[in-house]
């Protein structure tokens, strides 16, 4: 908006007067997060962290990690997508995620070969849904083939149906949809790109 | 739109707003009771509502209720002048600016707010504050003319002490 301008013509004074430093934005909007939270209002929490392969934004909501995105993705679209698909009420506050970056840190250093995370499932449901909770049983540095989780799963008919549920797998790394495999040993696909699937894989010694 | 966009793009906007109004003593708790009232009703907001003006009429909201408690603990404290000033801001133009502010009649203080600060045209001004935007425009002329003649009085005055 032309608020300078429109300060400007009024009395310049006032803008010195009311203007605040980014350190006062900064500890409202904490204070925002927090109030938020106990108001029981702050649907999605979210976070950027660093990573070897790059930025990853982590979201959760109380329930739950509900979404890992790649760098790739897009993080703006992917927070954009969590408003439409989830609610809009998305606050940038660390805290909820602080257990799931130190996690993932670990399994970057491998430290770490399983998760221990409260998962919220709500971005998928049917089919790919039961895929999704079944794919962390792979062991670390183990891959499958899509037509065996399709077996595993229960259907075994259900090949395509495997591939699409990892392709919209909306919680990669920590749901390992990154170790299921052509049967012919190719990649098959990867949200964050097929060179991040062979990164992981690789960090795993699995390939 | 998620929130956190909302917050980024109108938090300063929304601060101004309040410290004009309010006072920089009282803007921060204005700001965060705006904002978690905003989160709170944020999903049934239109997408074609025009954010800013949203946020200042909820910020309005708050700044009264502020202003009646000031104005409750101001005449019970009537021995004790200059409460907010003292406290809160450490130089002499403030010092100045802020009491020519508190001088004006609460309308064109909030129309000085809502239009130069919270650069809202008159015509959302006036759904604010009620009465037409004519109205609303002539309060915030009164408004600054008389918050620069004030603040000169003050200046002056100062200078010759």
């Amino acid at each position: 908006m032309n608020t300078k301008t429109n300060a400007q013509q009024g009395i310049p004074e006032l803008l010195a007067f009311t203007a605040a430093g980014a350190e006062a934005v900064d500890r409202l909007h904490r204070q925002l997060e927090e109030s938020a939270d106990e108001a029981k209002i702050l649907d999605v929490a979210y976070t950027m962290m660093d990573t070897p392969v790059g930025t990853l934004l982590l979201a959760a909501t109380e329930r739950g990690l509900l979404r890992v995105a790649f760098e790739v993705e897009g993080l703006d679209k992917v927070l954009d997508e969590l408003g439409r698909k989830f609610s809009p009420r998305i606050l940038r506050s660390p805290k909820r995620l602080d257990v799931a970056a130190f996690e993932i840190d670990e399994y970057f250093v491998r430290r770490r070969t399983s998760f221990d995370l409260a998962l919220d499932f709500s971005l998928t449901s049917g089919f790919r849904q039961t895929v999704q909770r079944f794919l962390p049983q792979i062991a670390y540095g183990t891959t499958e083939s899509y037509k065996h989780v399709a077996a595993l799963v229960g259907n075994p008919k259900a090949i395509r149906a495997v591939g699409s549920a990892c392709a919209t797998n909306p919680l990669p790394i920590v749901v390992p949809c990154h170790r299921v495999l052509r049967t012919n040993g190719e990649l098959g696909g990867y949200l964050g790109g097929l060179a991040m699937k062979a990164a992981l894989l690789k960090l795993e010694g699995a390939a | 739109m998620p929130f956190e966009r909302v917050v980024a793009d109108h938090s300063m906007t929304v601060l101004r707003v309040c410290r004009a109004v309010v006072g920089t003593h009282d803007a921060e708790d204005a700001w965060s009771e705006t904002f978690l009232a905003a989160m709170r009703t944020y999903p049934e907001l239109p997408d074609s509502a025009n954010v800013e003006a949203w946020l200042v009429t909820i910020a309005h909201r708050k700044a009264i209720d502020i202003i009646r408690k000031q104005k409750r603990i101001d005449s019970s404290m009537a021995m004790v002048p200059d409460r907010s000033m003292t406290v809160t801001s450490p130089s002499s133009t403030n010092h100045e600016l802020w009491n020519a502010l508190q001088l004006l009649p609460d309308k064109q203080r909030q129309a000085v707010a809502y239009h130069y600060l919270g650069g809202l045209p008159y015509l959302e001004v006036a759904q604010i504050l009620g009465g037409t935007p004519d109205a609303s425009r002539r309060a915030a002329a009164d408004g600054i003319r008389n918050l620069r003649k004030t603040f000169k009085d003050m200046q002056i005055e100062g200078a010759s002490q």
